[in-house]
């Protein structure tokens, strides 16, 4: 069976060295610029016409806004504006990459624990800010829930902390694993038909079988590669909602 | 027993786990049908929370699956 690993390979295109850091532009550096040419020239192109009654590419464009301010503000609630910039960058980013994944023979950037951790870490590291710049010291409160008895309370405030300091972990694994996993199989079952075929006889003509299921599990991964997006943006709206409103 | 062996049998204990998730995943859905058939015009509002707790619900399952991945291929 080939190596299902192999699709996960970094090739450096240009190599490029900074002060003895390795900062060359690899084929997962391709991909993040592709992703993010894309985009912005999708969004530029669809809202230059500016038109009161949107066309089809503008739809696209303004669903997708509405879609994000929609969960930002069930999530989040009042001063969710000063995040949508950000919120929304993250899960077209996240999509993008997930989608271009999808194509046969294109590098999935989001496959990659280094750049998922990086995500979550800027969220992470955001949420703290945000929270001490917006509450001041009252943004412990996060970490005392409220009716608590005294007795177990100690007990509850290790939990608290103990769960806030694990969101980046569960939240880059997620993405990461869901991502891995899903391309791993489709691979894994591609390889089947390799093996059925090449067992010869009776037994070549159950390859096709493996195909199908191949193409069903692609319908499924771009469904996953949607969710993940979702998910990611959505817990990265409640993270935010517990910077902005602690101790509810 | 040598450790090429001993990583195939580990894969398939971590590959456990995923049926446990699948009884999660069942379980959620379950649950929001019957909630959804008793109600149907509050269905459409919480189907937001239900991908969400699909997504977290899988992930642990995908986690399993990783971990098996892992030690067939590395």
């Amino acid at each position: 069976m080939p190596d299902p690993i192999h699709q996960f390979d970094i090739n450096r295109i240009i190599p490029i060295k900074i002060f003895g850091w390795d900062a060359s532009f690899t084929n997962s550096s391709l991909f993040m610029v592709v992703a993010a040419v894309l985009t912005v020239g999708f969004i530029m192109v669809s809202m230059s016409g500016r038109s009161l009654v949107p066309n089809r590419m503008q739809s696209v464009s303004e669903i997708s806004y509405e879609f994000i301010a929609n969960m930002m503000r069930d999530a989040i609630g009042d001063g969710w504006q000063k995040f949508f910039p950000y919120v929304f960058t993250l899960f077209i980013f996240i999509f993008v990459c997930n989608m271009l994944g999808m194509i046969p023979g294109f590098f999935t950037v989001t496959s990659h624990i280094a750049v998922t951790a990086a995500l979550a870490l800027l969220v992470f590291t955001s949420v703290i800010i945000i929270g001490f710049a917006h509450n001041g010291l009252g943004f412990l409160k996060l970490f005392v829930p409220e009716g608590v008895p005294a007795a177990i309370l100690p007990l509850v405030v290790v939990i608290e902390i103990i769960s806030f300091l694990s969101r980046p972990l569960s939240h880059s694994i997620r993405l990461f694993a869901n991502m891995l996993a899903g391309h791993i199989t489709l691979k894994v079952f591609g390889g089947f038909v390799v093996m059925l075929l090449s067992a010869g006889g009776a037994v070549s003509f159950l390859a096709p079988l493996p195909i199908v299921a191949a193409v069903a599990l692609t319908s499924l991964e771009v469904l996953v590669a949607f969710l993940q997006a979702y998910v990611f943006t959505m817990l990265t709206c409640m993270y935010l909602s517990d910077a902005l409103h602690p101790g509810h | 027993m040598d450790a090429a062996s001993a990583k195939l049998i580990g894969a398939g204990l971590a590959a456990i786990g995923m049926g446990f998730a699948a009884i999660g995943v069942g379980n959620l859905f379950g649950q929001f049908l019957q909630g959804a058939l008793r109600n149907p015009s509050a269905a459409d509002g919480q189907f937001g929370r239900l991908i969400l707790g699909f997504a977290v619900t899988e992930a642990l399952g995908i986690f399993a699956l990783l971990i098996a991945f892992l030690l067939l291929f590395t």
